[in-house]
């Protein structure tokens, strides 16, 4: 178990290294840093300062060390619009992003779950094929544009909700379901084939068999079972909600990690890009790393394999 | 007498007739998805002739005609269908031009994203050993990369143009090739005719090129018409936000971003019909790429 941790975790520094040194090349590849931290129209003079203050004139190995141990001790470079550092801005935005990500993937189960079960459990019946419409619907429509057309609906037309901004939880309800949107599709689908698969076990044979009711053997014995892959999708979604609201958030003006994204990308503000890109990155080495060793602590044939 | 028994009588209700050609291609295709694949064929006719269809230019607007609504409503005019947006462009012309641009960059996206992961894939599982672990742990890194934010990062480093937006989503999208791909050369590395070839002293660039490639290429055409429909939103997502194609170009993304100004004003036509046609689009690919995995699969087939 130890050795198989261990070697999870290396995994992880490798995949964080070849995070980092690929953002670092590309920022140099595509053009030159020193310009990307500069304010905007900055001349050449003050350029050249720039590069001799954060080392951009040495040797691009020299530089990594350096880009590196400073993202390692925290600093992730200052926002050239906010003036403080890239690191505290993302800090102080996270809450807005985690709460809308918790209410996103609420609505996400609270959907996703029951017309899943209900799907295989009536296997090719009418509510299969609207389980399965609204699956492909799900990945077809793009999350931004589900935001739009609810702001027309019910901010335009009826006149029920805020269309941006936040603070009270009528502001939450439009952004979390545009993001929930697309995951609650793949939690319905996953849902129904984690209940299929279980549905042909054995002991839900062995259920039936003993007379139990209907009710109890896809209630107790095969939900309870199906449930565990769902769940643990639903965890690395979650991470994956943070990091992928950017579009939402701007359509809403929610004040989360992914409107900072934005904002870094509007005000040119490329300490702030990086920082966001770089900690979201980090944040999935993270949750996988962290599945990988409850699966391996669950079933010991992962450990050994 | 005998001669008329013998004769086949000019009824005979059970033979069935000589199938027609258009019967059996039908046949041959089983439940396919027609009209998704009418979809299909409009939008790449549309982008085709898209000088010919448009009744107006993309570009240039005129003020006179800002926000005029759709045809079937008050104040809206037969010269413009589907309305006019902020400085007077003829939404529909918009939206033929846009075409062009979202066929174009999904192709050219799923092609490099298709090829990189194809190749990294078929190197990974066919020569195992170090180039295996180098390959998949260059995978699993890829994957931890925020795939959009990342593609808004390089997005915001490069000059907006739809080759720059198809190369970075070729870029970034290229994994699930590679995963897939590696998975199935592992098991077709131990089948006899590869071992046959093996034995025959081909060299091993020959066996990847003549025996594994043909034999993957139904889960890469597959995984290529899926990832078609992430392309289109993912390219329309970067021309939302302002990272991707540039205005004045008729991108359906940019066209949503731009109608947003006017959504709160009651504009509803701007939002809605280049959403439309995104999601037309991308439901039909997925719905053609899930019948495609089913029809390409005899196991699967008979079930």
């Amino acid at each position: 178990m130890q050795r198989y941790i261990l070697r999870r975790i290396f995994y992880a520094l490798i995949s964080l290294v070849l995070l980092s040194i690929t953002i670092f090349c590309l920022v140099r590849v595509t053009g030159d840093p020193a310009v990307l931290m500069a304010e905007p129209g900055a001349k050449e003079a003050d350029l050249q300062i720039i590069r001799q203050e954060f080392g951009l004139d040495k040797p691009w190995p020299v530089q990594y060390v350096r880009f590196v141990a400073n993202l390692l001790q925290g600093d992730f470079g200052t926002s050239i619009y906010y003036r403080i550092p890239a690191f505290d801005l993302y800090v102080q935005r996270l809450p807005a992003s985690l709460l809308l990500a918790a209410v996103a993937m609420a609505i996400s189960l609270i959907l996703g779950i029951p017309v899943g079960v209900f799907s295989a459990v009536r296997l090719n019946t009418w509510i299969d094929n609207i389980g399965k419409l609204f699956a492909i619907l799900g990945l077809s429509l793009p999350s931004f544009w589900v935001g739009l057309i609810l702001i027309l609906v019910f901010s335009v037309s009826l006149g029920w909700l805020p269309s941006s901004g936040s603070g009270t939880f009528w502001h939450l309800l439009m952004p979390a379901f545009s993001l929930g949107w697309v995951f609650t599709a793949a939690h319905m689908r996953m849902t129904r084939s984690a209940m299929l698969e279980v549905l042909g076990s054995e002991y839900v044979k062995l259920a039936r068999i003993k007379g139990l009711p209907e009710k109890l053997v896809i209630g107790k014995h095969a939900f309870k079972n199906a449930i565990i892959p769902v769940l643990t999708l639903a965890g690395i979604n979650l991470v994956l909600m943070v990091n992928v609201a950017v579009v939402v958030e701007s359509v809403f003006a929610w004040p989360g990690i992914g409107r900072l994204l934005y904002e870094g990308i509007a005000f040119r503000d490329f300490p702030v890009v990086q920082t966001t890109v770089l900690l979201g990155g980090v944040m999935i080495v993270a949750v996988n790393l962290i599945v990988d060793i409850l699966y391996a602590y669950i079933d010991p044939r992962i450990r050994y394999g | 007498m005998d001669s008329q028994v013998l004769a086949p009588s000019p009824i005979l209700p059970d033979q069935p007739a000589m199938p027609s050609r258009w019967q059996q291609i039908r046949a041959k295709l089983g439940a396919a998805p027609l009209i998704p694949l009418l979809i299909l064929i409009a939008l790449v006719l549309t982008a085709v002739f898209a000088d010919i269809l448009a009744p107006h230019d993309p570009t240039v607007g005129n003020l006179r005609y800002r926000y005029r609504p759709p045809v079937w409503l008050e104040r809206g005019t037969a010269d413009f269908i589907l309305g006019t947006d902020h400085i007077g462009r003829d939404v529909l012309s918009r939206l033929i031009y846009g075409s062009r641009i979202s066929l174009f960059v999904a192709v050219t996206a799923v092609l490099i994203a298709g090829s990189i992961g194809t190749a990294l894939g078929i190197l990974s599982g066919f020569r195992g050993g170090w180039i295996d672990q180098v390959v998949m742990r260059l995978t699993d890194a890829w994957l931890a990369l925020p795939a959009v934010s990342f593609a808004i990062l390089l997005a915001a480093l490069t000059k907006p143009s739809e080759w720059n937006v198809a190369i970075i989503l070729g870029v970034v999208y290229w994994t699930r090739y590679a995963r897939v791909i590696r998975g199935e050369v592992l098991s077709l590395k131990e089948r006899d005719f590869v071992r046959l070839a093996t034995v025959a002293g081909c060299t091993r660039a020959r066996m990847m090129w003549t025996h594994i490639m043909p034999n993957i290429a139904n889960s890469a055409i597959v995984l290529a018409t899926l990832q078609l429909g992430v392309a289109i939103i993912a390219e329309a997502t970067l021309s939302f936000l302002g990272v991707g194609v540039a205005p004045p170009k008729p991108a359906w993304g940019l066209m949503l971003a731009e109608g947003k100004a006017g959504l709160m004003a009651g504009y509803w036509w701007l939002s809605v019909f280049p959403g439309v046609c995104i999601m037309l689009i991308v439901l039909s690919a997925n719905l053609i790429g899930d019948w495609f995995r089913v029809w390409s699969d005899p196991q699967l087939r008979q079930l």
